[in-house]
């Protein structure tokens, strides 16, 4: 499924995102290493290996790892790239992930409910076209399901806002 | 025959009115999961998880594992009726499945696949009812040390054996350790890379990662696809069943071959999608007509269904014997005995025999229930996946919200799983493996405990991994397994001097 940079359709290539994992893989490591050695990564008399001691080790792994795809993937900087994504199939996970980011900080300010119901139907009326009746019912039907079938059957709460609270739940 | 009275109890265990409800309702919940995009076994079970606290123990277990059986059939429904593996491990169904489909053959098909993973999942029970006893009794013997290197094994076997790079699979791996890591040290009380915030200290659980890589991650991966789902609908007659069973027995040789590269892939934890695919490969290297292949061979359906179930099924049995499971599902899995207070492992089998017994009871049940639920209810679920996914996708994702909330009724995992999702994207996209990394979170804190008592005993000297021929040939298979990637090249430098 590789393609090369000549391909019909432009894209984004792998070089960047490739880059970019790999300073965050690197930069993870940095923070485990440095925390390993400020909780101690030596032996204490009796007590036996200290806390930093597993993770430190862990940590230079993972340096040396991510350091290892950096190289490489810096090496072949200049190369043609196998295609990460075209702009139109980027623009299709924006599509998705956008609303996603402000649906989960709904959640925190609405409760999950109120957030749900927005989500569906958002989706259903500008990217599937539904009527406003099948959107309504569906973006009402899903959260009344979870619920029934969370709070009332399982007993399990799910979190709430001021609306839910207005209602007096 | 020790083992066949246990199970005998087991059945009795398993086999009352209200578990097969469950069961039932297990397996349905299950093919749902494995039906749509962006539900998988790993994170449905990690989902349902929470619906399962109010329940007795053996009800509980056997549920979910049911929804494992269930998840493992589902897939091979999208990938013959839509081309569309519902699991990674149903993608070598569709080379054959969909063009069997496409000729008409849709009935046949299905029955092979849901046959062939019955078939191999039944040869997987049998493995885990006469071997793990055994394994346990022996893993009993097991110290620190021999428990630490069993843990090295699988996590070097990931990278001997994964296709994906190995530096990508070191990396991934150890980012699981140093995420299981954070929160307090269960040794000491030291906190570790919590930097002041009190979300931290209890650390990342593996469920909202699960939750977070394999569904936000699979939603915003089917969204760069575009998303018209074409398929053929299905119906199944029941001649047709007959006449495939029959069929089905000429093949007996390629479903005894994919048992086998089934079981040894599950147990050591390979997995199920290499098996499939590896089991795939085998059955068109043996055929005499290796050209039919890709083209509607009712064999490469048989192959690859009959290995991913023989590996999604033994990955169970490292799991309840040592406590390490064989692929992220059987993680989740494991994830859940412990809410429940069960400590998979040796002991678990001498502790807590009725519930061992039947659970494994349950897995031929359920295997069972499972293989008659999907032949009759396959047009339903093509149905479903006829909804378009402007609806599914949110509804999915409202599920998933739903899931990470529950695990601890905390916002922060719901945000964790949105961070978690974005990674899924990328590591997917660029080819980091995603199992190593949730094996990882999850056993971190038991492989670094394993390996500082071992540590505490030696005080401090590596030695004590080499002390007896059983540690020491654990750790050299492991070393082996770690340096597999690289002998070739070694091989060529050697070879050019």
């Amino acid at each position: 499924m590789e393609r090369s940079e000549e391909a019909a359709e432009a894209g984004l290539t792998n070089r960047w995102p490739e880059i970019l994992v790999a300073l965050f893989l690197l930069a993870a490591s940095i923070i485990v290493v440095i925390d390993s050695i400020r909780v101690g990564i030596g032996w204490e008399e009796g007590e036996g290996p200290l806390a930093g001691y597993f993770p430190f080790y862990i940590g230079c792994i993972l340096m040396l790892s991510s350091g290892w795809i950096l190289v490489g993937a810096l090496m072949k900087f200049r190369r043609a790239q196998p295609q990460f994504a075209t702009w139109g199939e980027l623009k299709l996970v924006m599509q998705m992930l956008v609303p996603l980011i402000f649906y989960v900080a709904a959640v925190i300010y609405l409760g999950i409910y109120v957030s749900s119901l927005l989500l569906i139907g958002f989706f259903m009326k500008v990217h599937g076209k539904f009527s406003w009746l099948a959107t309504a019912i569906t973006a009402i039907a899903v959260p009344l399901a979870s619920f029934m079938l969370f709070e009332r059957w399982f007993l399990v709460p799910l979190p709430k806002g001021p609306i839910e609270l207005m209602l007096g739940f | 025959m020790e083992e066949f009275n246990n199970l005998m109890h087991g059945f009795s265990v398993a086999l009352t009115l209200h578990n097969l409800g469950f069961m039932v309702l297990g397996i349905t919940l299950g093919i749902l999961i494995g039906v749509l995009p962006g539900l998988g076994g790993a994170n449905g079970i990690a989902i349902l998880l929470p619906l399962t606290f109010s329940m007795d123990q053996t009800s509980a277990i056997i549920m979910l594992s049911c929804i494992y059986w269930g998840a493992l059939f589902g897939g091979a429904i999208t990938s013959i009726l839509f081309n569309i593996p519902g699991e990674p491990w149903s993608v070598a169904t569709t080379f054959d499945g969909y063009p069997m489909a496409q000729q008409g053959r849709a009935g046949a098909a299905l029955t092979a696949a849901f046959t062939s993973s019955f078939v191999g999942a039944f040869f997987a029970v049998l493995l885990i009812t006469f071997l793990a006893p055994l394994v346990a009794r022996f893993a009993l013997r097991f110290g620190a040390a021999e428990m630490f290197a069993v843990q090295m094994l699988t996590f070097c076997s990931f990278v001997g054996m994964s296709k994906e790079p190995p530096a990508k699979t070191l990396a991934v791996m150890t980012l699981g350790f140093a995420l299981a890591a954070v929160g307090m040290d269960t040794v000491t009380g030291t906190l570790r890379m919590t930097f002041g915030y009190t979300e931290l200290l209890k650390g990342f659980d593996f469920l909202i990662a699960v939750i977070g890589l394999f569904g936000i991650g699979e939603i915003l991966l089917t969204m760069e696809e575009g998303l018209a789902f074409k398929g053929k609908s299905a119906k199944i007659q029941f001649n047709v069943v007959l006449q495939t069973w029959k069929e089905l027995l000429r093949y007996w040789r390629t479903s005894l071959r994919s048992v086998l590269v089934g079981c040894w892939m599950g147990v050591t934890p390979g997995g199920a999608t290499p098996a499939s695919f590896m089991a795939y490969g085998l059955a068109r290297r043996g055929a005499k007509d290796k050209d039919s292949f890709g083209k509607g061979n009712i064999e490469g359906v048989v192959a690859p269904e009959t290995a991913a179930h023989a590996a999604g099924t033994s990955a169970l049995l490292p799991m309840l014997t040592l406590g390490i499971p064989g692929s992220p599902t059987a993680a989740v899995l494991l994830g859940g005995l412990l809410i429940w207070g069960l400590q998979p492992g040796p002991l678990l089998f001498a502790e807590k025999p009725d519930f061992v017994w039947g659970l494994i009871a349950s897995m031929y049940l359920g295997n069972i229930v499972g293989l008659i639920v999907v032949l009759t209810t396959v047009p339903w679920w093509a149905a479903i996946l006829r909804i378009p996914f402007s609806v599914i996708g949110p509804v999915i994702i409202v599920i998933c919200a739903i899931g990470a909330y529950t695990v601890h009724n905390s916002l922060f995992d719901v945000v964790m799983m949105l961070v978690f999702g974005v990674f899924g994207y990328l590591f997917k996209k660029l080819r980091y493996p995603l199992a190593p990394l949730v094996l990882a979170l999850v056993l971190g804190d038991m492989a670094e405990s394993s390996f500082r008592q071992s540590m505490l005993l030696s005080q401090g000297s590596l030695d004590i991994f080499w002390a007896n021929p059983l540690v020491a040939g654990l750790m050299s298979l492991s070393f082996l397994m770690l340096l597999w990637p690289v002998i070739p090249a070694l091989k060529h430098y050697l070879r050019s001097r």
